[in-house]
């Protein structure tokens, strides 16, 4: 046996600066441990004494519990204790009670009610998994059913107060129906997206164990902070004597982002029992009391001129919430300022259905309604017999439309030329149907634009320096997947002016600085932007020590100021005078400097730009002309979004939503019996996401963008844009190929077999 | 009443008195030896997250009931690296970013172990695709996954004409 | 999951002895009870653990031509055997086409055999559903999805069969070989698996305590090894069940014309439907379209679906019936491509 290296990894490097972190396509730094399996979930915990909890859910969607056989369950070896409505520990606060937008309604076992499918009822707590799983099983609840409210045509529309996260449901720019009047040619299209479930690989484990007053919960979730004050109100503690770790989280999605009701139900249960408790519920009971992404029913109408001018865009939603929350997809997000029209009306309706409360779910609003946009958009420019590519270009929007606002960046001409360019996207048929490879399969192209805005939240760190030249950074940041161990520390290190094996870097525990939530691709801005802070405080202060000190070779620096690299300061107007760290602290003598940081939204630049990432994905499939089955063949995208902190991570992250987008397109619906309003496929058997297999070849071309505004390291987020313009190439995509617009997402074999 | 039962795990001869029959493979791992790599993502065979090598074979340890596996040799991805020293296949998923949340990772690599044990495949990006199959990554890793599974199958091949 | 006494016989004598107590299920691979005892739609009082038994993992040819197949032959084992492979090229391709290689490489011929349903509400353990819970009616019925049987279905049941191994098998006129308390006895596959009729719950020939020890291949499917192919449609390229699927087999004699033919579709009914019609209409045809799509019809006649959302798999099974025919003319690829029985399987 000869020992051969890794060769290195044949993705683009990206613009590497040398002396610094920032910039540079390192590997994960959690790599090793997830690699060897010690990276520890939180439910590869297991503390002394630890019992085991399972859920026992509803089989109905609307109704009552009217009997639990607690003595069954009790008499099985091993199980503890049967917690359910009227033998739980008391909460300080009612579960439905509202106080934010971020604060869903929760099923605790605080009454008989039903009002969803795999609504938790009871939770068998057990000395092993086996005796709880099946202790859950032999209480054989019965019901007092009722007619379940189960899809779009169900009950009273209505305008919801509020879509998203408090964006408006209306908006409207100049007049559509005179638009639609003025122009020379129209289309009217309906489009359908199902419910889909986030399915991150990792449950919404939780491990819960009291000490008195003190919670110490073992879960994962997005938002360390709000997770502490939603737990300490429901049960009457203080934030502080909450504490989570949630080192390593197995995808989130959103689904994480505030915690589920189970993992509540897990620490009630180890309130209950007086011992720690874990509690991970089954692939099953997480379609339902986790959140979802709602469906939606989109109509598009569209106008345009003899040029190819948008001369109106209609884009009316219905989606739906449960019967007792509110989440309303913010499908029409993306209408409202990807495409320049003189006249542009959004208008969602609403459903109430007997679900579980739908949530934030991988670019939600922007990868529901850029279906039905891309689509359309698809549909005019063939109506009009122009190029897809050159119809977006003909209305791209030099400002935002609606607000007028200027764009902080938009690199996005430069993501639809690279993006055609490395497709080879010049030359395509306009007609559908017009080319077959060499095996028989139609063959079809279509292309879509990606978008997502650049949102920041409020987050803090810590940082220190110390006089041997190492420093630490902490944060209760996340690592769901997208990166942070590993993007965060090459801020950290290049804020405080050191390298990545110097640098202490802890992130993951409520005990440290709130870093806000890791969603809306808003975490690099938000955490990093707090590090960048931190740090800066720090160099600020050691600065302050040096220049101050006749001492010191930067002695009168003034107002040039220093610059942090290396582990030294050096004058920026001289870089021959500098100084290390060790030297400064130890004249000083300091054995460290600590600094705090902040970020957060910049009301002023909010008020006076546009902020979005962008992009182009373009898309090949193949058909089979007979059976209609579908590959994707494959997928290039083009991504502006501002600067890159490690572009071997973002193309990953960038892969990831292009792979979310094809399963958007081809895969994922959760499907209910209209009957019971019990799902028919909540397994990974039979709702399907991509296999290996499902994924092409793929191209993610990182498109130089500079943005001096969006936020002070100027990042937009990666997360999401992804999804958001690859169903759309899809779809358009199927149609070339086959010449069959199909409207009702996903578009499945049976829909193309004519 | 316990069942006695004999694995080799990891190399090294355990005997356990199985307290349950109805435990899985993956449980007795997780729940009762404290070796938590194997992650249980569906327990249904569905996902491929569980993935192990039972005498050599790489298997879903959720549907296999520890019971049943008396006298087997069980290989987890906590038995893979040597001392510090990691398995061609982990330096490749580390190399190519063959996972982002982590969490189906150890699943996905005992997996590309037995499929590059198995030798069907080769370095046939579409057979690897195929034979990666049954191991979902939500994240949407699979790029960088065909990419580590590629250049480890490649080492291997090297190795063997070697050899 | 329900508690169960755990017994490992150590013949099959012992095991069958086992098997007599109501209650009792085999496991071997436990690919499909496990998940249904998980499930709570097979709640066993006990589990009788055949993995271990002897003589029934080997894969023999007979001096007669025939094959014989132990129970316990694990599905990659038997796909990836050198001389099964040439001699029975879409079993193979069949097997490799089903699940995952994780599960491939755990579950047992037998077992494949014994599978039961996805049927949602087979599978629920709560809605009505006859095969579960005889006499409670059947869910499935007011609302069918598309993986609700076309052919053969009962007003008491619309299930299908999930397998695809069976599929070939069917076509190629496998015999089971079935241990039982007076001794062992044989079915063609053919019979094994029962149509719902008025008894769902009568899913095969086995009567309780019986075991199936093997499978056997008659002398004369080894002859189709040149001219046949397994053709799998789904909705995901791989790790998926069949929405169609076909078997197919031709031999082709001097002059081109169709000896035997052998067809055999899945997806559509509660077990593989093989029509005597189909076949005989290619009998002494030249291979062409017009002879495969009169076949297709053939196989195709009397289906009627269940629901809005099936009805389509009449049409897709035709097609799908063409198709294998067509590739099965053309000959049997050297290799077994690359995504196994795929449209997208192109060598």
């Amino acid at each position: 046996m000869t020992a051969t290296s890794t060769p290195a990894s044949n993705r683009p490097a990206g613009a590497i600066r040398h002396g610094s972190s920032i910039g540079q396509p390192l590997t994960r730094r959690d790599g090793p441990l997830k690699v060897t399996g010690q990276a520890r979930f939180s439910a590869d915990n297991l503390p002394p004494g630890t019992l085991h909890a399972a859920l026992c859910v509803a089989r109905i969607a609307r109704g009552r519990v009217t009997g639990l056989d607690v003595a069954a369950a009790e008499a099985h070896p091993g199980v503890v204790a049967v917690m359910r409505p009227g033998h739980a520990p008391a909460l300080a606060k009612d579960p439905d009670a509202k106080d934010g937008p971020f604060t869903f309604r929760l099923d605790l076992l605080q009454n008989d009610r039903v009002r969803y499918a795999n609504q938790p009822i009871a939770v068998v707590i057990a000395e092993t998994l086996e005796a709880a799983t099946e202790g859950a099983r032999l209480l054989a609840p019965t019901y007092a059913a009722e007619t379940p409210r189960i899809g779009l045509d169900s009950g009273e529309a209505f305008t919801p107060d509020s879509v998203g996260v408090g964006a408006p449901p209306v908006e409207t720019d100049g007049d559509v129906e005179a638009g639609l009047a003025a122009a020379s040619k129209t289309i009217a299209a309906t489009y359908e997206t199902p419910a889909q479930y986030h399915n991150a690989m990792e449950p919404h484990a939780a491990v819960a164990s009291w000490d008195g007053d003190r919670l110490t919960l073992l879960m994962p979730t997005q938002a360390l902070a709000m997770s502490q004050a939603r737990l300490a109100g429901l049960f009457g503690i203080r934030p502080e004597d909450i504490h989570i770790d949630s080192p390593y989280l197995g995808g989130g999605f959103g689904s994480k982002g505030v915690p589920a009701g189970p993992q509540v139900l897990a620490c009630m249960a180890a309130k209950l029992v007086g011992r720690p408790v874990k509690l991970v519920p089954t692939r099953t009971q997480m379609y339902g009391p986790m959140g979802h992404r709602g469906p939606t029913r989109q109509t598009i109408r569209l106008g345009a001129d003899a040029a190819g001018k948008l001369t109106a865009l209609d884009h009316h939603i219905r989606t739906a919430s449960s019967s007792f929350d509110d989440f309303f997809e913010p499908a029409g997000r993306a209408t409202s300022t990807l495409y320049a029209s003189p006249a542009i009306a959004i208008r969602h309706e609403a459903v109430r259905l007997d679900t579980g409360t739908p949530l934030f779910m991988r670019a939600p609003g922007e990868a529901t309604g850029s279906v039905a946009l891309e689509s359309a958009l698809d549909e005019m420019a063939f109506a009009l017999g122009m190029d897809p590519l050159e119809f977006r270009l003909a209305n791209y929007a030099e400002v935002e439309p609606i607000t007028g606002k200027p764009f902080s960046s938009k690199a996005l001409r430069d993501c639809y030329r690279r993006g055609a360019e490395a497709f080879g996207w010049a030359g395509r048929p306009l007609q559908p149907r017009q080319t077959r490879d060499r095996d028989g399969f139609l063959v079809g192209t279509g292309m879509g634009t990606a978008t997502f805005p650049a949102l920041i939240f409020e987050g803090m760190a810590r940082a220190e320096i110390r006089a041997d030249g190492t420093g630490t950074v902490e944060l209760g940041a996340i690592d769901m997947g997208q990166g942070s161990w590993t993007a965060l520390a090459q801020i950290a290190a290049d804020g405080l002016g050191i390298g990545m094996d110097a640098l202490t870097f802890r992130m993951g525990s409520s005990d440290l600085p709130n870093a806000g939530i890791a969603g809306g691709s808003g975490h690099t801005a938000t955490a990093g932007g707090a590090i960048h802070a931190a740090a800066a405080d720090v160099i600020r202060q050691l600065a302050e020590l040096a220049t101050n000190d006749p001492a010191s070779p930067l002695y009168g620096a003034g107002n040039a100021g220093v610059t942090a690299a290396d582990g030294r300061l050096t004058r920026r107007d001289d870089p021959g005078r500098s100084e290390s760290v060790t030297d400064i602290l130890k004249r000083a003598g300091r054995a460290s400097i600590e600094g705090q940081g902040k970020a957060g939204a910049d009301p002023a630049a909010q008020a006076s730009y546009a902020m979005h990432a962008h992009g182009a994905v373009f898309a090949e499939v193949k058909v089979d002309p007979d059976l209609g089955q579908i590959r994707v063949s494959r997928l290039t995208g083009a991504f502006a979004a501002g600067r890159v902190i490690n572009p071997r991570l973002v193309q990953s992250q960038y892969y990831g939503g292009m792979i979310w987008g094809l399963s958007f397109a081809l895969h994922e619906r959760a499907e209910m019996d209209p009957r019971t309003g019990r799902f028919l496929n909540d397994n990974l058997a039979e709702y399907h996401v991509p296999v290996n297999a499902d994924v092409p070849a793929m191209e993610a071309i990182l498109v130089h963008e500079d943005d001096a505004v969006v936020n002070a390291l100027g990042v937009k987020g990666v997360g999401e844009i992804g999804i958001t313009g690859t169903v759309g190439a899809i779809a358009n995509a199927v149609w070339h190929a086959t010449g069959v617009r199909v409207r009702e997402m996903p578009i499945t074999l049976d829909k193309l077999l004519g | 009443m316990t069942i006695p039962l004999r694995l080799t795990l990891n190399g090294q001869p355990r005997e356990i008195a199985l307290d349950d029959p109805r435990v899985t493979l993956l449980d007795l791992l997780r729940e009762r030896l404290g070796l938590t790599g194997a992650k249980k993502g569906c327990d249904r065979g569905q996902c491929g997250a569980c993935t192990v090598l039972v005498d050599g074979r790489r298997i879903n340890s959720c549907l296999t009931l520890a019971a049943s596996l008396d006298g087997a040799e069980v290989l987890t991805i906590e038995g893979l690296a040597e001392g510090d020293r990691l398995h061609p296949v982990q330096a490749a998923f580390i190399a190519h970013d063959g996972f982002q949340c982590g969490f189906c990772t150890p699943g996905q690599i005992m997996s590309a172990v037995g499929l590059i044990r198995e030798g069907h495949a080769g370095t046939d990006p579409e057979r690897i695709r195929e034979g990666m199959s049954g191991n979902l990554c939500r994240c949407g890793a699979y790029a960088g996954i065909l990419e580590a599974v590629e250049d480890a199958a490649g080492q291997a091949e090297h190795r063997e004409d070697a050899a | 999951m329900r508690t169960f006494d755990y017994i490992r016989p150590a013949s099959v004598p012992e095991a069958v002895a086992a098997g007599q107590v109501p209650g009792t299920a085999f496991l071997a691979a436990g690919t499909n009870l496990v998940d249904l005892m998980k499930g709570g739609v097979a709640t066993p009082e006990r589990v009788v653990d055949i993995t271990r038994l002897p003589g029934l993992s080997s894969i023999e040819r007979l001096p007669d031509g025939a094959t014989r197949i132990g129970t316990l032959v694990r599905n990659s084992d038997l796909a990836h055997d050198a001389m099964f492979e040439k001699t029975y090229p879409m079993v193979a391709e069949a097997l490799l086409a089903g699940a995952s290689a994780q599960l491939r490489n755990a579950a047992t011929v037998g077992g494949n055999l014994m599978q039961r349903t996805r049927c949602p509400f087979f599978t629920d353990a709560v809605s009505p559903c006859n095969k579960r819970a005889p006499g409670s009616g059947c869910a499935a019925l007011g609302h069918a999805t598309r993986i609700h049987a076309v052919q053969g279905w009962s007003e008491h049941c619309i299930a299908t069969h999930p397998s695809d191994f069976c599929v070939p098998l069917a076509a190629l006129d496998a015999v089971v070989e079935i241990a039982g308390p007076d001794g062992a006895r044989e079915v063609p596959l053919t019979a094994f698996h029962h149509l719902p009729g008025d008894h769902p719950e009568r899913e095969t020939e086995l009567q309780p305590g019986e075991l199936i020890t093997g499978l056997r291949l008659p002398p004369e499917a080894a002859s189709f090894r040149g001219h046949a192919r397994y053709l799998k449609v789904r909705d995901r390229t791989s790790y998926a069940f069949a929405v169609v699927s076909a078997a197919a087999a031709l031999t082709l004699e001097a002059g081109g014309r169709i000896g035997q033919a052998r067809l055999a579709l899945g997806g559509l009914a509660l077990k593989p439907w093989r029509v005597a019609e189909a076949e005989a209409a290619l009998s002494g045809q030249a291979p062409s379209p017009e002879a495969f799509a009169k076949a297709a019809a053939a196989a195709l006649a009397g289906a009627k679906p269940t629901g809005e959302a099936n009805a389509f798999k009449i049409e897709l099974a035709r097609r799908v019936a063409i198709r294998a025919l067509t590739q099965a003319a053309a000959g049997t690829p050297a290799r077994i491509p690359a995504l196994p029985a795929s449209p997208f399987g192109i060598v």
